[in-house]
């Protein structure tokens, strides 16, 4: 028997097809991602992954939950990438393994599981790292041609699983800061931004690879756009709120605050944009909703990239907005059909 | 070139029309039987006039209209009157309710009957005429048309015939467009002059290029101001309200009368059934169906009112393997008890279904606020809060949301990634603060009830006492008739108790005030001062409400916690 009630039809794009398409998003990125740094990503997005569908799989067990139907949903499998993506490449396996199953067990099943969970998974596994492994979390492969060696992808694979490195190579040759960390600490030693930027470690816009990869996640973000899949206020809130705010600052004193291109395409601005700010469950509902969310994560996002002590602000900024959705949400309720106001409701017509 | 406006969301289902517009409608043959409800409108039940025996002819009234909301009930064709009885009727909710089962004799025989003029006639003759014709919306509203032809304060500048017909499957008003445009014209020309209408819009879907070729070489032919627009093909663009948007760029709210806009709306099938009623002082004894689906020929019919389904389905060759019939589109429709139930005026469309033509949804996942429940809601609502506010039966909440603006059009269900079945969840809720309104009302007048009756009781204890202190005195007066001086003091005395209120009297009487307050006070909006349509939606809700619940428990079991 069919379903009893109406409507007996529906549009067939289930939850995992969704999940799956922003999965595929993430890949042109992550392309570049090995492209400019190696292939030592993958071996972290492979463990973040396995890790995540074997929580889930034991939280939905405890939780006496089916399985199966949670398991294809592939939501794990986002949170799994997306914190991947925010770890250095050359981190401990055990550092993979700790984020990725927090941010399944607690983050999101504790809460409830898919649908339920207030913050977004993976950027609570990215703080519950940064906070309690600053070492392993600061420690970025640099990028091709930069490293004073660079290691193999069986040496990446070594270092990974048991943090032995090749014969006379030391950790500090292969890895470097990020470049937001980068210009922190030099603006901290009083060099100008101009003089900065001259350093081998940045690029045309902004860091060196980084910025490559941005524009990956950039397209793969469009490619959201143009399937529907997030709309179009919270990119458009966020970035624009980022570049204004660092425009400001800069224009008023370009010595010591750079460029606000360099923010959008430095640390993980454009990924928020686009797949961490979006994630629909913890992200507001209403359109000025978004709009609001998104502009105070741009917001927050530079200070504390700039004033806060953190190398970059998406983690923390997302999650602080988080806080803030239900309010937002139950202050910012469109007027509904006819209820605009007394009189447009009253006689729409031009003439 | 008329500027249209455009409605919030919206969705585009496959349309699956042309399967049954290929071949004009066919008269449907004379059954063996008819099965014709009382109730076949919005208001209160038609009351049977014959009895089991009786010989009737053909559009004789068999059922006479009750009080002001309610509508007249004829015979299809004429023979007699085998039974009158309850029998299942074609709603969801599976109940049996009032019948009568006409045998015809074949010969069709009509009572006599004539029309009128009705640019002479007298607008509540017409009024009177089409509510003994039993005219009422063949849209599926099925309100008495007569109703809407009230002119209220407002003067109604626009008319608007609605042709769009949104719901996939169904083409009985295509086929009619085609086929009888000018009947529709004329009867548009007879509700325009009733309103006093300036203008008449006739709405029709970019999909149906044929109707409107013949309904714009039918409306040239009138008199009046009136022009055919092609909208846009999107569901719900058919819904009243959205329709009236769309041409005239004005949002009449839930709750709000199109005429207090100086709009007013009608399905161009009930036009047509306006100007057979006035023209020939026809009843309504049939309709077109579209017969869809799961069958080899879908196909219209012009069916008899009464006409059992599967006589309709066995002419368009039902396949075998059918297991429910839905009247209504997939959109909107509504599961009915059997293919034995008959044609009502509001069987616009029968749809012979199985698992392959409508696979059963996936088991539903949890909501992931994606939102594109809100993005193609026509209503402008926010389907995911509402959805969890029913889901924690938060009713309160729900109406602050706008609950009952909800249109129930299944768009939101129709996206749903989840596959949650939104609509139903509106239902259920929505029923359930119906239900607590009556049972409040009830408690409500009980204990009004029972304050006047405590009342009644004190001032009948009263008045005795203020008798027998009359009496006691005039027995006294009697006895000592020398002090009469004292008995006129003690008079006016009387008096003053009489005029001066009782403080008693006084407190109940505030009590009384103070509870009637509270009444009004704690009144949950959007349920005070239903329309009759809402009064029959309400009933009709309540009907359902046992299933919806079950419905609604085994969801919550199958995600214990969510």
């Amino acid at each position: 028997m069919s379903a009893f009630f109406s409507p007996f039809i529906s549009k067939s794009e289930s939850v995992a097809q969704i999940m799956l398409k922003v999965l595929i998003a993430l890949i042109p990125g992550i392309a570049l991602y090995v492209w400019c740094f190696g292939p030592a990503i993958l071996i972290s997005i492979a463990l973040a992954s396995i890790t995540a569908l074997a929580t889930e799989t034991v939280m939905l067990k405890l939780r006496k939950r089916p399985v199966a139907p949670f398991l294809k949903d592939n939501s794990a499998l986002l949170t799994a990438w997306l914190l991947a993506l925010s770890i250095p490449p050359l981190a401990p396996w055990w550092l993979v393994v700790v984020g990725t199953a927090f941010s399944i067990a607690i983050a999101k099943q504790l809460y409830g599981g898919l649908g339920s969970n207030p913050f977004n998974p993976a950027m609570i596994g990215y703080a519950v790292l940064i906070i309690s492994f600053p070492v392993q979390m600061t420690q970025w492969l640099a990028p091709h041609g930069l490293g004073q060696s660079e290691l193999s992808f069986v040496e990446q694979l070594g270092y990974i699983f048991s943090s032995v490195l090749p014969d006379g190579i030391k950790l500090d040759a292969v890895t470097m800061a990020t470049p937001l960390d980068t210009l922190k600490t030099q603006l901290h030693l009083a060099h100008p931004v101009e003089k900065i930027l001259t350093q081998p470690i940045f690029g045309y816009l902004a860091g060196k690879g980084s910025e490559i990869v941005a524009f990956g996640f950039l397209l793969g973000g469009l490619y959201l756009l143009a399937v529907r899949i997030i709309s179009w206020h919270l990119p458009v809130a966020f970035l624009s709120t980022l570049f204004i705010v660092a425009g400001i600052f800069h224009l008023a004193d370009p010595a010591h605050y750079v460029a606000p291109l360099f923010h959008l395409l430095s640390g993980a601005a454009i990924l928020g944009a686009f797949f961490i700010l979006t994630d629909p469950i913890s992200s507001p509902t209403t359109p000025t909703g978004k709009l609001i969310f998104a502009a105070g994560a741009g917001l927050l996002t530079y200070l504390i990239r700039v004033f806060g002590g953190f190398p970059d602000g998406v983690a923390f900024a997302t999650l602080l907005m988080n806080i803030c959705v239900p309010l937002i949400d139950t202050y910012t309720q469109p007027k509904v059909f006819g209820k605009k106001d007394k009189k447009s409701g009253g006689n729409g017509s031009p003439t | 070139m008329t500027k249209l406006y455009s409605f919030h969301g919206g969705v585009h289902p496959p349309s699956n029309k042309s399967q049954s517009t290929r071949t004009p409608i066919a008269l449907a043959a004379l059954p063996g039987k008819l099965v014709i409800p009382f109730h076949q409108h919005v208001g209160n039940i038609a009351k049977p006039l014959v009895k089991k025996g009786d010989r009737v002819l053909k559009g004789q009234l068999i059922g006479a209209p009750e009080d002001a909301v309610s509508s007249a009930i004829h015979a299809s064709t004429s023979g007699t009157i085998a039974e009158i009885g309850m029998q299942i009727v074609a709603h969801a909710s599976g109940l049996p309710d009032l019948c009568v089962t006409l045998i015809p004799d074949g010969k069709d025989e009509w009572i006599n009957h004539q029309g009128m003029d009705y640019r002479s006639a007298d607008e509540s003759d017409i009024r009177l005429a089409l509510r003994m014709a039993g005219v009422v919306g063949l849209g599926g509203a099925v309100f008495p048309s007569d109703l809407k032809l009230r002119v209220g304060k407002r003067k109604i500048k626009t008319l608007i015939l609605n042709g769009a017909e949104c719901e996939p499957y169904i083409s009985c008003d295509d086929m009619l467009m085609r086929e009888r445009a000018e009947e529709i014209v004329r009867g548009a020309e007879v509700i325009r002059h009733v309103l006093d209408a300036e203008q008449v819009l006739i709405g029709i879907e970019d999909n149906k290029p044929q109707a409107i070729a013949a309904m714009q070489r039918a409306a040239s032919t009138s008199h009046d101001k009136m022009e055919v627009i092609t909208i846009p093909t999107i569901y719900p663009g058919g819904g009243a309200k959205q329709l009236i948007r769309v041409l005239t760029g004005i949002e009449v709210a839930a709750g709000v009368r199109s005429t207090e806009k100086g709009v007013q709306c009608f399905n161009v099938a009930t036009a047509q059934s306006v100007y057979r009623a006035v023209q020939f002082g026809e009843p309504l004894l049939s309709r077109i169906v579209t017969v869809a689906g799961n069958v080899t020929h879908p196909q219209n019919f012009e069916a008899l009112i009464g006409t059992p389904l599967n006589e309709l389905l066995a002419l368009a060759g039902v396949l075998p393997d059918t297991d429910h019939y839905i009247m209504g589109g997939p959109m909107m429709g509504v599961v009915l008890p059997g293919a034995t139930v008959s044609v009502v005026k509001s069987t616009n469309c029968v749809i012979a279904a199985s698992d392959n033509l409508f696979p059963p949804p996936p088991a539903a996942m949890p909501c992931i606020r994606c939102t594109r429940c809100a993005d193609v809601c026509p209503a402008e609502l926010q389907p995911q809060d509402l959805y969890w506010f029913a889901k924690a039966k938060e009713f309160g909440k729900a109406q602050e949301y706008n609950l009952f603006d909800c249109i129930e059009c299944g768009a939101c269900s129709y996206v749903c990634p989840s596959h949650i079945p939104l609509v139903q969840y509106y239902r259920f809720a929505k029923s359930e603060i119906w239900a607590r309104e009556s049972e409040k009302n009830a408690a409500d007048s009980a204990r009004e009830r029972f304050e006047f009756r405590s009342h009644r009781i004190e001032r009948e204890k009263q008045e005795r006492a203020e008798k027998l202190a009359v009496k006691e005195k005039a027995a006294l007066a009697a006895k000592q008739p020398v002090v009469a001086d004292m008995t006129q003091a003690a008079a006016p005395a009387a008096d003053t108790n009489r005029i001066t209120p009782d403080p008693i009297q006084e407190k109940i009487q505030a009590a009384i005030d103070r509870a009637k307050l509270q009444a009004v006070m704690v009144n949950p909006r959007n349920t005070v001062q239903l329309t009759a349509q809402q009064q029959a939606e309400i009933a009709e809700i309540e009907a359902r409400r046992a299933r919806i619940r079950e419905h609604a428990q085994s969801e919550v079991e199958h995600h214990p916690k969510e």
